[in-house]
């Protein structure tokens, strides 16, 4: 999906966002907001953007707040019930783990939504998205401690449930009309096609 | 007791307690490190129980230090690792997925186009 | 706190062992890019517990520069192990 080219306006959001987030790691970094440190950060951020250009980013959505803070609450819910299903699985005697590698189309293609999904899937244990096909807004994912189709099925489910989430907190509403429609059929057709299946 | 010291028993509490539960996630990443048969599996272990882990032993040493300065720097810490974590993990993925396709054995399935996807070399 | 601060010293020790024995054994450069970032991530463990400890926050902007490395580490060398076999074949 090649986005469109961005609006003067929105190139300035962008650049106001990265400068108030790059002001703001200084003044942490120094441990204090005085007026100082802020016209510090402002002069490094203004060098920072100058010799490392954005990509562009395009955002049509509008923040949700109860949105983002149910994301939040499920990811951190999600991040320890997983920490400690992994750790589990280390300390089990005689097992070993198995895993699987599955496709998951997902319903909205921006570029915003593909990155936050994969970050979001990587910082939770049992996931890491290993290839990421931009074109057609595919995720490939690794998921440990699958034991059979069903489970695999509940996990793509899942990832699905969790693009839902990140579009609630942050998508606009053809988006939100994206990520209400019926899940697409399991891509088993389409990877049978490709051959080489087990 | 003060008030004060109660809270004060309680934070320090509640540090210890972080402290040991980001400890023992960190041994878990070591044994599923040494344990887990293949690549792929192991970066699961080593780079997640590390970010509750991290996090955990972060926030008790806040809880410990409990200065602003202190904490705003916690804070940069987490947020670092945070951000960093899923592209480290992201990019050794997929290293390792150029390098060498996962064992077909140790896979429930495999949906990745047969020619290596969609960055794959060739 | 110094009998907890002792028990977690101990726990990150093995897992340092641990992410030791993955370096030495491999069998893959990636494998070692793994296992180093956990022995990072140990030594930040550690570091922190440290300072937790001892409520003496010298050491905190170790902290900050070593969770960055470690990122700048593996991601650099994961690019460059796969470009060196890719060059090779």
């Amino acid at each position: 999906m090649s986005p469109a080219p961005l609006s003067r306006r929105d190139r300035l959001r962008n650049r106001a966002v990265a400068v108030a987030v790059l002001v703001s790691v200084w003044c942490l970094l120094w441990g204090s907001f005085t007026w100082a440190n802020v016209l510090g950060g402002l002069a490094v951020a203004a060098v920072v953007l100058a010799v490392f250009p954005l990509p562009p980013v395009t955002f049509a959505g509008r923040v949700s707040l109860p949105g983002v803070l149910r994301f939040v609450l499920r990811f951190l819910l999600d991040l320890v019930v997983s920490s400690v299903q992994v750790a589990a699985l280390a300390f089990r005697v005689g097992h070993r783990p198995a895993s699987a590698v599955i496709a998951v189309p997902l319903k909205v293609r921006s570029d915003l939504n593909i990155t936050l999904t994969s970050v979001a899937l990587c910082l939770v244990p049992g996931s890491i998205v290993i290839d990421v096909d931009r074109a057609t807004g595919t995720l490939y994912v690794h998921v440990l401690g699958v034991r059979d189709r069903a489970e695999v099925e509940r996990f793509r489910r899942g990832i699905w449930r969790l693009e839902e989430r990140i579009i609630t907190a942050v998508g606009s509403a053809a988006e939100r009309r994206l990520v209400a429609a019926p899940d697409p059929v399991s891509p088993q057709s389409s990877a049978d096609r490709k051959g080489t299946r087990v | 007791m003060s008030p004060d010291s109660v809270l004060e028993t309680v934070l320090d509490t509640a540090a210890v307690v972080c402290l040991a539960g980001g400890a023992l996630l960190c041994l878990a990443a070591g044994v599923a490190l040494v344990r887990f048969p293949d690549l792929l599996s192991r970066m699961h272990a080593a780079t997640k129980p590390q970010v509750l882990g991290l996090l955990l032993v972060l926030l008790g040493c806040g809880l410990r230090l409990r200065t602003s300065a202190d904490v705003t720097t916690l804070v940069l810490i987490g947020a670092f690792q945070l951000a960093t974590a899923p592209v480290a993990a992201h990019m050794v993925g997929r290293a390792a997925l150029r390098e060498r396709r996962p064992d077909p054995d140790l896979l429930v399935t495999d949906e990745l186009p047969a020619d290596g996807g969609p960055s794959s070399p060739s | 706190m110094t009998i907890v601060a002792v028990m977690t010293t101990v726990l990150l020790a093995c897992a340092g062992v641990l992410a030791l024995a993955r370096i030495v054994r491999g069998p893959s450069v990636l494998d070692r890019i793994v296992a180093t970032d956990v022995l990072l991530a140990v030594i930040v463990a550690a570091v922190a517990t440290a300072v937790a400890a001892g409520r003496d926050a010298t050491t905190l902007p170790v902290l900050v520069v070593l969770s960055i490395l470690g990122f700048t580490g593996s991601v650099s060398v994961a690019r460059f192990a796969v470009r060196s076999r890719r060059d090779e074949s």
